[in-house]
């Protein structure tokens, strides 16, 4: 047994914060988690960050070289996306990185992984998940958009819900029908499409927090060449287990949670309402949850980097970490009593406004990538091996 | 980074679990709750021979040169079985700081003893104010010529009864700063002027009430530095509270197996109970606690156990386990219905542990304090 962190991993981290220091502004006071750009300037920035990663071979650290990656250890991942996420920095590209690239390293054509995977790593494409549906959510093998094959393509028709960043992507993975006829997670394809390409509408949808974070995308003959199919016909379910099992690790949400929690008890201590006891136990169970939080996140990173086999312990720090980000915003917005309602650009607003913004983000967390309630069946079934439902 | 134990210390807990299995059913539990000394001495000695009580101590005093990381591996199989506390009451608070502190005549004397299960300690340290801190500690020592005299009561010490020595914390001298002016004293048990009283507690453990009157410890039995006992009091409670973690995390999971075999076995609606999906939920989140105990009590114990700085740690391990071994034991009630409300079923022996190891060395929101004390709050 033994917590340390290599030296080599602690090294890492300390260039990252000395990157982050650098090339963050002075007065920087943080994005939420996954930080939707809302405006150009902001995407731009959140670009800039990406391709620096990218530039000093970081951003794909864990992937093989040959594919733009340095062949490191996935805990050199997860520290990446501490990191960054602790101090709250776009620069992480969820999608390509976290999801496609995982998905294809072990499902696509090696012609296909020459293609897209130097381009992630390279920041130089960027990607959107075309999964959910207006009735695919939980249930997604019920999806519906279609996708005939004719003699050069795929032809797609249908419509995608939730696509985060649509809006601002090149490219789109997405799953569609190819089988109707077949029992339903058997007739499923998984496709890769250029954006630009004709048939594509996207309307940009509004979140609660006024973050124009997610789209719905339509698809109306949308021509899919046919070298864009990942994996076989009727076989895109694995695809997508694979894509969703490595969406679900999660430490960026538990770091920048843990951030806020840290901000926090600055705060208490700050204005003396750290006195409090009931406040001081408050904070301090946040601290400790966030521990625990950390420990099972890492715990899949210690796992996946000795070989062993991840069954439900990602479900479990996904779970646990998305509603510790509630409970850090919840307990955050006790704490800042009255001034908890202000938006970030009141001028009497705390802690920059983030307590209120994340009060309001978090509520995705348990829902995006999987909700809670899946996450607890994950682990009920896979975990402690408890009979299916009907 | 590397979470999992090593080869040996999975060979530990493999025998561990196989030896207790046998040796320590729930049969042999009732009896031990039931019967006025409060253990087992044959399981006891047994346990002795394994090399178990001296598994941290060194060769020279006939241990096994263990760490204490070794130790907490065999706790978690012990907590599983639910060993009657005399075990831990006497090698974590007592035969440790022995070691650490103790003169070598003292170390000489009775490190062997204990690793040979000839004897029982226990640590007389809580009062009537019912607090870990040190200004919890009021039972005075007064220099005499060679000797102490100690009055005063003693309260919630585990196996008095049948301990025969007992490591009494007393106050040598006032200061403001209460972690001053206590000193460790090793006292025969049977030496005049103890007298000792059984609690009747939820855990039907043997906790008792002992009081001093003029209760006359040489010299040479002071364990440690005059007034100085604190730190060496401080260190033992920080592995006394991981011991404590530990044996929970071995009851939670074992009452999680208990819980999942009977989700899967007992119909209702003509299917397991366990394919509902509120009974799902709450398995899992029982699962979600356990794991989490498993590795904020694994954080703790590797500092302590690599002799680093752990007191934040060890706090946080207890405040968090303490409530997630509660919540495991209720939610494992529910699912159990009826059965699980009565005598006869073994889930109440778990359930009426965890709070009294929730309250042993400080409970949650008295751990919550100390962490908040290291933040700054
Ligand atoms: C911020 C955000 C970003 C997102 N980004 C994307 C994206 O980029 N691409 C994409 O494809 N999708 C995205 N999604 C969609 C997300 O994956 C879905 O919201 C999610 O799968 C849930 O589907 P639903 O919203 O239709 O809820 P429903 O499936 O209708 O669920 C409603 C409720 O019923 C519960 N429920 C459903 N089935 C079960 C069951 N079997 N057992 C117990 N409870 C059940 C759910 O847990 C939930 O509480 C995003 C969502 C959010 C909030």
């Amino acid at each position: 047994m033994d917590f340390r962190f290599t030296q080599e991993e602690e090294k890492f981290r300390q260039e990252i914060r000395e990157f982050l220091k650098r090339e963050l502004p002075p007065d920087w006071t943080g994005w939420p988690v996954l930080g939707e750009a809302d405006t150009d300037e902001d995407w731009a920035f959140c670009r800039q960050m990406t391709r620096k990663l990218a530039e000093r071979g970081w951003l794909a650290i864990g992937w093989p070289k040959e594919y733009g990656g340095q062949g490191a250890s996935y805990i050199m991942q997860i520290i990446l996306s501490e990191e960054i996420n602790y101090h709250q920095s776009p620069g992480m590209d969820f999608m390509g990185i976290g999801m496609l690239g995982p998905a294809l390293m072990a499902h696509g054509a090696e012609e296909q992984k020459r293609r897209y995977l130097p381009g992630i790593a390279r920041a130089e494409v960027v990607w959107c998940q075309g999964f959910s549906e207006p009735n695919a959510g939980c249930d997604l093998a019920s999806l519906q958009t279609r996708a005939v094959e004719t003699d050069d393509c795929f032809i797609a028709n249908g419509q995608k819900l939730w696509t985060s960043n649509a809006h601002r992507a090149d490219w789109c993975f997405f799953l569609a029908r190819t089988d109707p006829e077949a029992p339903k997670h058997k007739g499923i394809s998984f496709l890769l499409v250029d954006l630009k390409t004709p048939g594509i509408t996207i309307r940009p949808l509004v979140n609660i927090a006024n973050g124009r974070s997610f789209n719905e995308v339509y698809f109306d003959e949308v021509r899919v060449p046919k070298e864009n199919l990942v994996g076989q016909k009727n076989r895109g379910w694995q695809v997508a287990q694979t894509l969703l099992g490595h969406e679900r690790s999660g430490i960026h949400r538990i770091a920048s949670a843990r951030r806020n929690a840290d901000l926090l008890i600055e705060y208490a201590r700050e204005t003396g309402l750290g006195k409090d006891p009931l406040i001081k136990q408050k904070l301090v169970q946040l601290t400790i949850e966030g521990d625990i939080a950390r420990l099972l996140a890492y715990r899949v990173g210690w796992l996946q980097t000795t070989g062993q086999a991840v069954e439900y312990e990602a479900s479990m720090s996904r779970v646990y970490g998305a509603e510790y980000q509630q409970r850090v915003a919840r307990v955050g917005m006790q704490i800042l009593g009255l001034y908890g309602q202000l938006a970030k650009d009141s001028k009497w607003t705390k802690l920059y406004g983030k307590i209120e913004e994340d009060y309001l983000c978090s509520i995705g967390a348990t829902l995006a990538a999987g909700t809670s309630e899946i996450q607890r069946n994950i682990i009920a079934l896979r975990g402690l091996d408890l009979p299916r439902g009907n | 980074m590397d979470l999992g134990w090593n080869e040996e210390q999975e060979m530990l807990r493999k025998t561990a679990r196989d030896f207790l299995a046998k040796e320590c059913p729930p049969t042999l539990i009732r009896a031990v709750e039931e019967d006025d000394k409060g253990y087992s001495p044959e399981l006891y000695k047994k346990m002795a021979e394994l090399g178990w009580l001296g598994l941290v101590f060194p060769e020279k005093y006939g241990g096994g040169d263990g760490e204490f990381l070794d130790l907490v591996a065999l706790l978690e199989e012990m907590g599983r079985y639910l060993v009657p506390d005399t075990f831990v009451s006497t090698v974590v608070p007592c035969g440790l700081p022995i070691l650490s502190a103790g003169s070598e005549e003292q170390k000489q004397k009775l490190l062997p003893q204990i690793a040979a299960g000839k004897i029982i300690l226990a640590l007389a340290l809580t009062e009537p104010s019912a607090t870990y801190d040190p200004s919890g500690i009021t039972v005075r020592a007064v220099a005499g010529k060679d000797d102490y005299i100690i009055n005063g009561t003693k309260l919630f010490v585990p196996n008095a009864h049948i301990a025969d020595y007992l490591l009494c914390a007393a106050r040598t001298k006032e200061t403001a700063k209460k972690e001053d002016g206590i000193t460790l004293f090793l006292v025969e048990s049977k030496s005049p002027g103890i007298s000792c009283a059984l609690l009747k507690t939820i855990a039907s453990d043997r906790q008792c009430e002992v009081n001093f009157k003029d209760v006359r410890v040489p010299k040479k039995n002071i364990v440690g530095d005059l007034d100085k006992g604190w730190a060496v009091l401080s260190k033992a409670l920080e592995q006394a509270a991981i011991a404590e973690c530990t044996l929970m995390l071995g009851g939670a999971q074992q009452v999680l197996e208990m819980t999942v075999n009977y989700a899967k076995e007992r119909i209702q609606f003509d299917r397991p109970i366990g394919s509902f999906q509120a009974i799902q939920h709450k398995c899992a989140n029982m699962l979600i606690d356990i794991d989490g105990a498993k590795y904020i009590t694994y954080q703790a114990a590797w500092k302590c156990s690599e002799g680093l700085d752990c007191t934040r740690e060890v706090s946080m391990a207890k405040a968090w386990v303490s409530e997630a071994y509660q919540r495991v034991c209720i939610e494992a009630h529910q699912i159990h219905g009826g059965i699980g409300f009565t005598k006869e079923h073994d889930l109440q022996l778990y359930f009426r542990r965890a709070k009294k190891s929730e309250l042993a060395f400080g409970d949650a929101t008295f751990h919550r304090e100390l962490v908040a004390q290291h933040l700054g709050l």
